[in-house]
């Protein structure tokens, strides 16, 4: 059985296939899995019955050669952000606690489609504003990695956490992520899996309980690049319900993977590499560097000038748009609702301050300053300007270069203890690096390069041009397989 | 003619400026696919978005911005063909996604003019401010239980145009003629149906006073007023309310107030603490509006002619005053009526016909002129057996109230009745023989000089003759028999 959840994404394809096994041998495996690692809490809900239902399909499918794509039979995790019809869809809020939607997101739509079986919605943190998966309303998601010298249970990294833990510890062949500002790529990174955040308007946003919407992004979560380009190809697409989703081509994302980068031009932007930057992290660039040198690409410093400011930028438009998109949650037509019996002012206090953590709450609170009459020039429209600067940063850079590389976060995974004590702005600081290619909305992966001297799992992003995660994933490709991240998560070692 | 309030300081001058909101004609509203059919059951009419549902994205309705850009150029407005559709926060309970989506600092539509016709024959030009789309809020109804509230969303969505007139208004006649001829616009557009009672056009009233030649002077705001008369009668009253606190020695506050038809008052909405900061931003759902030249051009195309293009007509083509003109063009319908009417016929006698005896009996029977018994091809009939004398103008009425009563055709009516003028000057002779014989003291009064009496026999014989003697003939027969 642990042999069919060790399998990538690719590999469950091919086995399928072949009819080493069937789809519904593979969930069941899931589903024990599931329940002998509950303790992760990586998923809010587990829907044992659907996932069974969904294997039985296929297999059916299969058995009169009718199998749909690449991923039809593969058992998958939904982060719990994706609206599922008749399952309930939390956001990890308890203000949506018991909301069971009567409609299906497109991107989850568009994996059911393709005959993906689900098998639960994955825990995060509270309306995916986190960086540590220790603001969910369901409680702290565990990694399943812990460090070498220290047993403390770590962070999975946020808002995906509970997708990350799940795809790392073998509860799911892959899962859907959302990222805002790093919230695919960094829990990625936490968990030594693959986490790509495509360019924004590549995969649609229609079902996804919105955060901030002008950054918002689905994307996959898995083992290996060759899976991270076999689910986008079943998640991406045009949708003409969502007004920022792009008609653009839709191309085969595994053709990609030609495993040559001779002459790839790669940028490593020299703001990325502050005072201070944590050795570790600065030596597994490095080896990245040289990796890609060796498999014949041309490494040039470039510069991207108004990095500095993109965190700020980011906490600004983030919590602005998230101030605005979380009113609708105010007892009155779905959801918690409590103080009804008072006035309708009274209702709104309490259901809101009830139903919302304070990680939320702050957020809100920042968001309504800074659109406050008085206040919008001064923080929400100076903010568009940087973020504006910002994207003609990147812009200028791929003149030049193709694909740039940098680390993902910027440090290794750190205890649960610790990140409930750590103050926000040290939290936000995990998303130095991940931000501003959210603010210029372009495309990121995170890959696991190597394990810290603690043994824990470090990530080395790439970012490419818009619409060209074809680059980043051939690119990403090359350095997994010179990389040759073969550590599997401290929870599946035995004896541990 | 200016509209000046005499006050103990001094005169007083009225500055008004209109929004007005008129609900957009279109199948579906504005960002979600739900229908906008008046009068279905209480929350029948709810897309996913519109009751503000996790996840759900606004699409844009094309149909709702052909109806936009329609507007905007039946009004002689700028077209912006880049605007931007804005969030405005505020919580409230039929209120589902916690904001409106509106238009802020880019409308669709710019600055144009309405061009007033008063009552005076005087016309008078009104500057548009802008015209923005928005998607109305949901209702709340709080007399249906004893301790809760209701909330129907079917209106939640539907496409509204807010349309905002600069402050060029000065008296409630001016307000109520710019609200009329808004309406009568937008009917000939087909943009809204300007239906008041049904809530498609509200208006929010800014008034504000001055003494002439002084800059402009604190306003205020009456919301949600729902007719013409009410939108003259809430001017007037908040004129003057202004103006008995200024002459007490008061300040006028800038707020909203609503205004209470009942009580004839205007009484503030909610207090300056409660004021709402909406924190507008642009709606990160979506893109900026944004359309080609040819699209406008297409719309442009396409436009119906206009109240004031159709009374420039009424006036050169069938020599109308201007007066009535503006009264023919201002309702569509009237004018649809009026050409169909008058075609081979008379204009002028038609149109007294139109606006006299025909809005008489409309008014009397309560119904509209779609639903006029009288056919309009009928009231040129009318007038042509008038002109040709086959019947007098007094004998015309009474056909016109048969026609009224049966819709039957006038010809036909004369015809069965036996209402034909006599023009037989035998028959006539006869009558006036007769008349005369039957009053030999006033026919000698008459000779002996007394001619105003004249008057009174040709009132006798015409009563003698069922009103149906041709008038000039009995004239000439009573003058010769009478004076040689």
């Amino acid at each position: 059985m642990t042999e069919l959840t060790s399998l990538t994404l690719a590999g469950v394809r091919d086995g399928l296939a072949k009819g080493d096994f069937t789809s519904v041998e593979l969930t069941e495996a899931y589903l024990a899995a599931m329940e002998a690692h509950k303790d992760l809490n990586a998923y809010i809900v587990t829907c044992p019955e659907v996932a069974l239902e969904r294997a039985k399909a296929s297999d059916a499918r299969r058995a009169k050669g009718e199998a749909k794509g690449p991923m039809d039979g593969a058992p998958v995790a939904i982060k719990d952000l994706f609206c599922t019809e008749g399952v309930q869809t939390t956001a990890a809020s308890k203000i949506l606690e018991g909301f069971k939607p009567q409609y299906e997101s497109t991107v989850s739509a568009k994996l059911k489609d393709g005959g993906a079986v689900m098998l639960g919605k994955t825990n995060l943190d509270e309306f995916a504003m986190g960086s540590a998966n220790i603001t969910s309303a369901y409680g702290n998601v565990i990694s399943p990695w812990t460090a070498e010298d220290d047993a403390a249970a770590l962070v999975p990294g946020g808002s995906s956490g509970g997708s990350a833990a799940a795809v790392s510890a073998r509860l799911a062949v892959a899962a859907t992520g959302t990222d805002t500002g790093g919230s695919i790529r960094q829990p990625a990174a936490f968990t030594g899996i693959v986490g790509l955040k495509p360019t924004y308007g590549r995969c649609s946003r229609w079902g996804i309980v919105a955060f901030a919407s002008s950054l918002d992004q689905a994307g996959p979560m898995t083992r290996t690049v060759e899976d991270a380009a076999i689910m986008l190809g079943q998640m991406a697409g045009f949708d003409a319900k969502d007004s920022t989703s792009a008609n653009v081509p839709l191309p085969d994302f595994t053709k990609a993977l030609t495993g040559d980068i001779r002459g790839l031009k790669v940028g490593i932007p020299k703001e990325y590499r502050p005072d201070g930057l944590n050795s570790e992290i600065a030596a597994l660039w490095d080896q990245g560097i040289s990796w890609l040198k060796d498999a014949g690409a041309t490494v040039v410093e470039v510069s991207l000038p108004h990095t500095d400011k993109a965190l700020a930028t980011y906490y600004i438009i983030a919590p602005a748009e998230a101030s605005s998109n979380l009113a609708r949650y105010d007892g009155v037509r779905y959801g918690l609702r409590t103080g009804a019996d008072g006035s309708l002012d009274e209702m709104y206090m309490k259901t809101r301050a009830q139903g919302f953590g304070k990680e939320v709450k702050r957020r809100i609170l920042i968001g309504t300053y800074v659109l406050s009459a008085g206040y919008y020039d001064a923080y929400y429209l100076k903010a568009q300007k940087v973020r504006a600067l910002i994207a003609q940063d990147f812009r200028e850079a791929f003149k030049t270069v193709d694909v740039l590389l940098t680390p993902t976060a910027p440090s290794d995974p750190f205890p649960i203890e610790g990140g409930a004590k750590v103050d926000p702005i040290t939290m936000y600081l995990n998303d130095v690096f991940t931000v501003p290619a959210s603010l210029a909305g372009l495309p990121g992966l995170s890959l696991p390069g190597g394990l810290s001297q603690r043994g824990l799992p470090l990530g080395l992003q790439l970012i490419g041009r818009p619409f060209d995660e074809e680059t980043v994933l051939r690119t990403a490709q090359v350095m997994e397989k010179a990389a040759g991240f073969a550590a599997v998560p401290t929870l599946l070692r035995g004896g541990k | 003619m200016s509209y000046l309030i005499q006050g103990e300081t001094g005169q007083w001058e009225v500055v008004i400026g209109l929004e007005v909101h008129a609900q957009v004609i279109s199948n579906a509203k504005l960002f979600s696919g739900a229908s906008t059919t008046f009068g279905a059951d209480p929350n029948a009419q709810v897309a996913f978005l519109d009751c503000g549902m996790p996840g759900m994205l606004p699409v844009i309705n094309a149909e709702c911005i052909r109806q936009a850009v329609k507007t905007g150029l039946g009004l002689n407005a700028k077209i912006n063909r880049r605007s931007v559709f804005d969030r405005k926060n505020y919580f409230y309970a039929d209120l589902p996604l916690g904001y409106q989506i509106s238009q802020f600092a880019h409308p669709i539509v710019g600055e144009g003019t309405i061009i007033l016709d008063l009552k005076d024959g005087t016309s008078r030009e009104v500057g548009i401010e802008r015209l923005h789309l928005e998607i109305d809020a949901g209702k709340s109804l709080h007399d249906q239980h004893p301790t809760k509230s209701f909330i129907d969303l079917n209106r939640a969505g539907v496409a509204l145009m807010e349309i905002v007139s600069k402050p060029d208004m000065r008296s409630p006649e001016e307000a109520g003629a710019y609200l009329k001829k808004l309406r009568a616009i937008l009917r000939y557009l087909g943009t809204c149906d300007g239906n008041m009672e049904e809530g498609s056009m509200r208006a929010d009233v800014n008034v504000s006073v001055r003494h002439p030649g002084e800059p402009l002077r604190t306003r205020c705001e009456i919301k949600n007023v729902n007719s013409v008369r009410f939108v003259m009668q809430a001017v007037e009253i908040e004129a003057m309310r202004h103006i008995e606190v200024y002459e007490a020695g008061g300040i006028i506050e800038q707020e909203t107030r609503l205004f209470d038809s009942n009580k004839g008052e205007t009484r503030p909405m909610r207090s300056k603490e409660f004021a709402h900061d909406y924190r507008y931003f642009p709606d990160p759902d979506l893109l900026p509006l944004e359309f080609s030249e040819e699209f406008v051009a297409e719309i442009q195309a396409g436009l119906p002619e206009l109240p004031d293009a159709k009374k420039a007509r009424f006036i050169g083509d069938y020599g109308l005053s201007p007066y009535d003109a503006g009264v023919l063009v201002a309702e569509k319908e009237t004018a649809a009526y009026f050409e169909a009417a008058v075609e081979g016929h008379d204009a002028k006698a038609v149109a007294n016909w139109v606006m006299g005896d025909l809005f008489a009996a409309l008014n009397r029977t309560g119904k509209a002129i779609t639903e006029s018994p009288v056919a309009p091809e009928n009231i040129g009939k009318l007038v042509d057996l008038i002109k040709d004398g086959t019947i007098s103008g007094r004998i015309a009425k009474d056909v016109f109230e048969i026609m009224v009563e049966t819709g039957g055709e006038p010809a036909k009516i004369v015809e069965e009745k036996g209402l034909k003028q006599v023009t037989d000057t035998g028959a006539i002779e006869k009558v006036v023989d007769e008349v005369i014989a039957a009053n030999p003291e006033k026919a000698a009064e008459v000779k002996g000089g007394k001619e105003k009496l004249l008057g009174w026999f040709v009132g006798q014989a015409m009563k003698a003759s069922q009103g149906k003697a041709n008038p000039a003939i009995l004239n000439e027969m009573i003058k010769k028999k009478l004076l040689g």
